[in-house]
């Protein structure tokens, strides 16, 4: 029964890290002759062994088209992937699984809604809101979307190097001519963590819908949409323990209703004629053609995997490894810490004296350890903080603390190396 | 163990990473273009002085890994005093030795530094922009030339 192939295989009830580790073949080989120590979590999670089986299994035993199928296989397949959407929907507490729409990740989730509630809501003159923490993919739909409607992008400022959004400013930006204000759970560059709900309230204060970018988030903490107050929320299954090319769009019912949909073709309708169609009901008006099937079901097993670990237990381990990691790194002569100094995710960019990230991240790669460095996606942000690029440790719930002493072993070994 | 980040890194590599050359606007450029890595958001500008077919002078402003700022300030000692067609013989030939670790027809001299980069595909773009970017700079290209 598909039923059962999306619930947990390896059961992890006590938060024994090792054993977590253990459920992670990929974290157990050698790089460069050093055994690896994966912290680019940021930008993608490693997948465990039940998440892995749940694909194989999809694909060996029941793979077939969703929705319109009489056979076995197809209702094996729709049963799979509806179950799927309800099992998201549990996890972010959706008031109901018509809410959540199956997108490829963040990205898509974000074009969506300003595709969609974007070009059929705004109007020139209207404003909206974005921080200057926002990742590309919650900046660029914006700006495309501003230049078809002609409404205007305003931006919270954020206060240097210590990267929190600065909510002195918060009522001059956020006035009544604000549509939409869409901003970032986490950071995914400086591991700020935003006070979501604060800022949803001060935004139905002026009548703005709001999205909350929940990329960095979704899957490190407890998401509760319905607490947060969000109109729309968008975060990708890759970086939570799932399947690349899944992600989530979930929105107010209302919301979603009134809203046309973005995409056509199968799937999507309810009836088609030669000039004019109808529309399905929520989720499937906005998921034309043969969705990624496999990859929702690896999806609710992911889920299923960070419940059964338990998603407030890894965000103090995220977040206990995030302090140490920052602690331990402000020791180190010359380096460079952004983001705010307590309260942070589990994630610290950094720069070395003077050494590009992209030198600090070859030489690591030798010593075994994965960084990122770039501008993360970031680049207005980039420019504000007056730097091209930083390097960034990020870290997930099978990390531990002496990765991260190695880790800044490996920081002095490249100091010494570049001679700073 | 380290052979290989010792052949990327050489200390030549660090020198004009660390003091690069001809590090500077030209006042007297004929030809300029910019250049542009968007994976790591470096950039580079870089200035010809042209004296007809030939290089007589040259400079670059910029940003950039210790591989990009190397590359582009031994670039500088490279090619003045070379015609444009000798420049452009010279970019596929470090393009081969950046992307094979050797190239045909005797030795590029100092730029025989960079034959350590083949091992490590992900940096071979920051050793070519300069190169990108003089290239645009003799066709006299207006846009800025990305390694994209």
């Amino acid at each position: 029964m598909i039923a059962e192939t999306a619930q947990l295989k390896s059961k992890v009830s006590a938060p024994a890290w090792d054993a977590v580790r253990a459920d992670f073949p990929a974290l157990h080989q050698t790089v460069n002759g050093h055994p690896l120590i994966y912290f680019d979590n940021a930008a993608t999670s490693q997948k465990p062994l039940p998440v892995i089986e749940a694909l194989d299994r999809y694909y060996r035993q029941d793979n077939a088209n969703v929705h319109r199928g009489i056979h076995e296989l197809s209702n094996r397949a729709t049963t799979g992937y509806e179950g799927a959407r309800e099992r998201v929907a549990n996890f972010i507490h959706a008031a109901g699984s018509q809410e959540v729409i199956f997108t490829r990740g963040t990205t898509e989730s974000i074009n969506l809604v300003a595709n969609t509630w974007g070009v059929a809501n705004l109007k020139p003159g209207d404003r909206i809101l974005l921080t200057e923490m926002e990742h590309h993919s919650n900046l660029v739909p914006w700006q495309l979307v501003a230049a078809k409607t002609g409404a205007k992008l305003v931006y919270l400022p954020v206060t240097g190097d210590e990267g929190l959004l600065n909510l002195r400013q918060l009522d001059a930006v956020l006035t009544p001519g604000v549509k939409l204000f869409a901003f970032t759970h986490i950071s995914n560059t400086l591991g700020t963590v935003n006070p979501v709900a604060e800022l949803v309230e001060r935004a139905r204060k002026v009548g703005a819908v709001t999205l909350v970018d929940a990329a960095q988030s979704a899957g490190h903490l407890p998401v509760d949409v319905r607490a947060l107050g969000c109109d729309f929320l968008a975060f990708s299954g890759h970086k939570i323990c799932g399947p690349t090319g899944t992600g989530v769009l979930w929105g107010r019912q209302e919301l979603l209703d009134a809203m046309p949909p973005w995409q056509g073709g199968g799937d999507m309708i309810s009836s088609v004629d030669f000039f004019e169609s109808h529309w399905n009901t929520l989720p499937h008006k906005f998921e034309a053609g043969t969705p990624h099937i496999a990859g929702a079901i690896g999806l609710a097993a992911a889920m299923d995997y960070l419940d059964a670990v338990g998603r407030d237990r890894i965000w103090r381990h995220d977040q206990e490894l995030g302090a140490y990691a920052y602690e331990s790194m402000a020791r180190l002569k010359g380096i460079r810490l952004f983001g705010p100094k307590v309260g942070r995710a589990g994630l610290v960019s950094f720069l070395l004296d003077d050494v590009h990230a992209h030198d600090v991240v070859t030489v690591a790669d030798q010593f075994g350890v994965a960084l990122r460095g770039g501008h993360h996606c970031n680049q207005p942000l980039m420019r504000k903080l007056g730097v091209a690029s930083t390097a960034r440790a990020s870290f997930y719930f099978y990390n531990t603390r002496a990765e991260v002493d190695r880790f800044v072993e490996v920081l002095r070994e490249i100091q010494r190396f570049f001679g700073v | 163990m380290f052979d290989d980040l010792n052949d990327l890194y050489q200390q030549v590599i660090i020198d004009h990473s660390k003091s690069p050359r001809n590090f500077r606007r030209l006042e007297a450029a004929t030809r300029t273009a910019q250049g542009h890595n968007p994976l790591c958001g470096d950039n580079i500008a870089l200035y010809l002085e042209m004296d007809g077919d030939v290089i007589k002078d040259i400079g670059f402003q910029g940003s950039g890994c210790a591989i990009s700022k190397a590359s582009a300030s031994l670039l500088t000692e490279a090619v003045k005093g070379r015609s444009k067609a000798e420049v452009k013989q010279m970019f596929e030939r470090v393009h081969d030795l950046l992307t094979k670790g050797q190239t045909s027809g005797g030795d590029l001299g100092k730029l025989e530094v960079f034959a350590g980069v083949h091992k490590f595909p992900a940096r071979v773009k920051c050793a070519m922009l300069a190169w990108h970017a003089t290239l645009a700079a003799l066709d006299g290209q207006d846009q800025p030339v990305s390694t994209e």
